[in-house]
């Protein structure tokens, strides 16, 4: 695990700021100071803050306050911060948390804790309260990321239940030529043809939205989503997209209540769906909700290989990339290695102690930090 | 917790409300079960007992192909209102090719021939290449009708007689179409169809310049070839061979096929057929009946085999080629590859003789050496026997509207159309089979015919079974049937 939040560990002369700042790290001094409202002074290691800037240091880097300067020290495993990083700092509850990692391929954004779908494995779990401030922020996010910046992601919530997401997208477009994007989404606003018009009227350049069909029984579907009339939107939403000829994931989650219908859901993609650009089958993550749902959700990896290996060859026999996510290679039919990705996310990936003297690790995406609650029984080094 | 999680139960309420039937056919499968078909070509195979619930709303909500008849769109019931767009969405795409004719046109550049095949439905033996080859003048013409078709992307074949004896007139033709597609900003691809016994690297390596396929006849092992193709000197199967290498050597492996011709003396012979083409490295046969045509209907000697020896054939290839795949060799039978994507995906193959409407004309356009334009192959080989009711015009005398909306066209896609016509509206291999009213025409004279007897009828309806059952009865040969779908 990688901390990207916590508590101020020291603080001085912070009395002025506003209540909640995003800034930029840097290690320029100067363009620091001219530009103090975009970033913050990043300390090279035992160094004075300076006046005119916010100067951020991680605790042992032996940097200390001066005079009239503003200071804020990170904890110490936080020492991964580099310059280029975006960081949301919290002035009165003396809190921080960082947006966006310049060294990582993994920065997720998200946009909103709310959400139409319930789902009984949400590692996110949604909250009703208006929340529009994160999008606000993220406007100034964006403006900040340098303009070479690569590919990352807008999580929820639902990230399009705010139609001025659609306008931070295009900012995206407009600032961040080289940015892959890609939306994690419920696609039941696309159902809107209107709304899918917006999106594809963006004409962004690298722009995928990743939207789960749990299952080709639309009840088992909506009883995932814990949401009535889901599947029905979720499927026109797709439809609607390709229709626009946007870029669409189809996202499955493995686990009980998915997993016995997968080899139908595949052909059902392949015959009615064949035109989506690419398909993500992914094991469980056990948080959120998940953990509260684990009797009816968990079953060991190992025990739906026969039919995991069903939906591959037929997803595959038709041509449509597909990938494995969240699976480790001990637990996986070795016809399907080709087909799984690292995509644990390195804030959040781990290895088991008997991973040690595995002569695969390096392949291998690993466990999500939260397997400890549950994890399969045959975790072992090939 | 904000709200309390509902048990799946709550999300099946949906069922109370009955189930609606989306539109589906049945017919026997063999014994006590059916296949069921939907208008987009998916099937299920049931019990009789169970179709008769399901077809009188009896079917209990929790029975095993509930889910099955749901997912492939038999039934829908309140939560899967999607189902009917889902549905219209797989019948728009197994039309969409309607839309984008002609895409295959066929110029005989010569009758002429050095083989002499009974089988052969079109070819002379003939120096005279002013009776018998295509003109300039005519080639012209024909390339300015095929220019007219919607189609963006289409294919020219040259064909024969044997189209190398007059390969002057090929070059003029692909020199031309290239040039105009430029110009169009059309894709047009070229295939000779040759016996290849003339071929020299002169004219291979005008192919490779210009991207040209050779498709070439094989009937199978050396004395089978030359029985069933004689010519001068009794070496069409040397001939052929070299000739395969010597394509192979300029234009490349991928770049050469074969197709076979079943006739009586092939009967007994599938596997050794199918070895013949795998030790010539090719990696599908495509198992091909006789047709009754031209000179293979004159000759009755030589076809003389029916439907069901025909079946027996096929079955014991078709055997074979499973075989192969089971034990890990990829060999493809294509006749069964171009019904499986039927059956398995969301095209249409666009197999000419599979098609409803009828493929002639739409999928096929003819351009005779005298100018003659036929609605398909088969259209033409039938003139050659004297009878000239699929003749569409004249490419020196009509244009493209009177040819395209001759009656010689769409009386016999109109009348043949397989959604209204008896037995077939009603068979639930309709959306595999097809109208064929040039076949029916040519053996029951009349281009609808008479189902029952009608060799084409029985014939497909066989081998529709046969592939379902195969399916039905083993996963692993449905898997190996799966990968060779044509996918997109």
């Amino acid at each position: 695990m990688i901390t990207l939040q916590g508590n101020f560990k020291r603080s001085f002369g912070l009395q002025k700021l506003s209540e909640r700042l995003v800034r930029r790290l840097t290690m320029d001094r100067a363009a620091a100071v001219s530009r103090s409202a975009d970033f913050a002074l990043l300390l090279e290691p035992a160094s004075k803050a300076p006046e005119g800037c916010l100067s951020v240091a991680v605790e042992g880097s032996g940097c200390e306050p001066s005079g009239a300067s503003t200071f804020i020290e990170l904890p110490r495993d936080c020492d991964h911060v580099t310059a280029g990083d975006v960081v949301r700092f919290e002035i009165a509850k003396q809190r921080f948390r960082i947006l966006y990692r310049k060294n990582s391929d993994h920065n997720n954004f998200l946009v909103t804790e709310r959400c139409d779908n319930y789902c009984l494995m949400c590692s996110q779990p949604p909250k009703s309260a208006n929340d529009d401030w994160i999008l606000d922020e993220l406007f100034d996010v964006i403006r900040l990321l340098d303009e070479q910046t690569g590919g990352f992601g807008f999580t929820g919530g639902e990230p399009t239940l705010n139609d001025r997401f659609v306008e931070l997208l295009k900012l995206c477009n407009d600032r961040l030529p080289d940015a892959a994007i890609h939306v994690l989404s419920n696609g039941r606003r696309f159902s809107d043809p209107s709304f899918a018009e917006r999106w594809a009227s963006i004409a962004h350049r690298d722009l995928m939205v990743g939207i789960p069909v749990y299952s080709d029984i639309s009840s088992i579907h909506d009883h995932v989503v814990q949401a009535d009339g889901a599947y029905n939107e979720t499927i026109r939403g797709i439809l609607n997209l390709k229709r626009l000829k946007q870029r669409v994931e189809i996202r499955v989650v493995l686990h009980q209540r998915t997993f016995e219908r997968l080899p139908e859901l595949a052909r059902f993609i392949t015959r009615n769906l064949l035109f989506v650009d690419h398909v993500a089958l992914m094991g469980l993550e056990i948080s959120g909700f998940t953990r509260a749902n684990l009797d009816q959700l968990w079953i060991d990896p190992i025990d739906y290989q026969n039919e995991l290996y069903d939906a591959v060859s037929t997803l595959d026999a038709f041509g449509i990339r597909t990938s494995i996510y969240n699976l480790q290679l001990c637990l996986l039919d070795k016809r399907l290695w080709k087909f799984a990705v690292k995509s644990i996310s390195d804030w959040k990936r781990e290895y088991f102690p008997q991973c040690a003297g595995c002569s695969v690790r390096a392949d291998c995406g690993g466990m999500f930090a939260t397997a400890k609650h549950r994890f399969s029984d045959h975790i072992r080094p090939l | 917790m904000a709200k309390r999680f509902l048990p799946a139960e709550h999300y099946q309420k949906s069922r109370q409300g009955g189930y609606r039937l989306l539109p589906f056919r049945f017919t026997a499968l063999r014994g006590n079960s059916f296949v069921l078909t939907n208008m987009a070509g998916e099937y299920l195979v049931a019990e009789r007992d169970i179709l008769g619930l399901i077809v009188r709303h009896q079917l209990p909500l929790d029975s095993p192909i509930y889910d099955q008849l749901k997912s492939r769109h038999f039934i829908e019931d309140d939560d899967s209102g999607v189902a009917q767009e889902l549905l219209a969405l797989k019948v728009r795409t197994k039309s969409q090719h309607l839309a984008h004719f002609t895409s295959l046109h066929i110029f005989v550049v010569s009758l002429r021939c050095e083989h002499s095949c009974p089988y052969c439905q079109v070819s002379r033996q003939s120096d005279d290449k002013i009776a018998f080859d295509m003109s300039l003048e005519t080639a012209m013409k024909s390339l300015d009708l095929a220019f007219r078709t919607p189609a963006k992307a289409f294919k020219i074949e040259f064909q024969g007689g044997e189209p190398l004896l007059n390969f002057e007139l090929i070059k003029q033709i692909v020199l031309e179409a290239e040039q105009r597609a430029i110009r169009e900003e059309r894709e047009v691809a070229f295939v000779i169809a040759t016996n290849l016994a003339v071929v020299t690297e002169d004219i291979l390596d005008f192919c490779n310049d210009h991207s040209i396929l050779i498709s070439t006849s094989l009937d199978g092992p050396r004395d089978l070839h030359n029985q069933n193709r004689p010519r001068p000197g009794k070496d069409s199967y040397e001939r052929t061979i070299a000739g395969i290498e010597l394509s192979r050597k300029v234009l490349g492996h991928d770049r050469v096929s074969a197709l076979m011709t079943t006739t009586r003396f092939s009967l007994k012979r599938a596997s050794e057929i199918i070895d013949e083409y795998r030790r010539l490295g090719f990696d599908q046969i495509f198992l091909r009946a006789l047709s009754p045509y031209g000179f293979a209907v004159k000759t009755k000697s030589i076809n003389a085999y029916d439907a069901a020896e025909w079946l027996q054939f096929y079955k014991e290839g078709l055997d074979h080629v499973i075989k192969l795949n089971l034990d890990g060799e990829r060999f493809v039978e294509r006749y069964a590859a171009i019904i499986l994507t039927k059956m398995l995906t969301p095209f249409n193959p666009g197999y000419v003789d599979l098609m409803s409407p009828a493929g002639i004309g739409t999928q096929a356009l003819v351009y005779n050496y005298d100018g003659d334009i036929y609605a398909s192959d088969e259209g033409r080989m039938l003139a050659e026997m004297g009878d000239k009711t699929f003749r569409l015009g004249n490419a020196m005398t009509n244009s493209y509207e009177d040819i395209i909306f001759s009656d010689a066209l769409l009386n016999p896609i109109e009348d043949s159309f397989t959604g209204s016509v008896p037995m077939c509206s009603e068979c639930a291999f309709e959306p595999y089979c097809g109208a064929e009213p040039v076949f029916h025409h040519a053996t029951q004279g009349d281009p609808v015919g008479h189902k029952p007897t009608s060799g084409f009828c029985t014939r497909n309806m066989e081998i529709f079974r046969h592939l379902i059952e195969l399916m039905e009865n083993s996963p692993e040969i449905e898997r190996i049937f799966r990968s060779w779908v044509a996918t997109r």
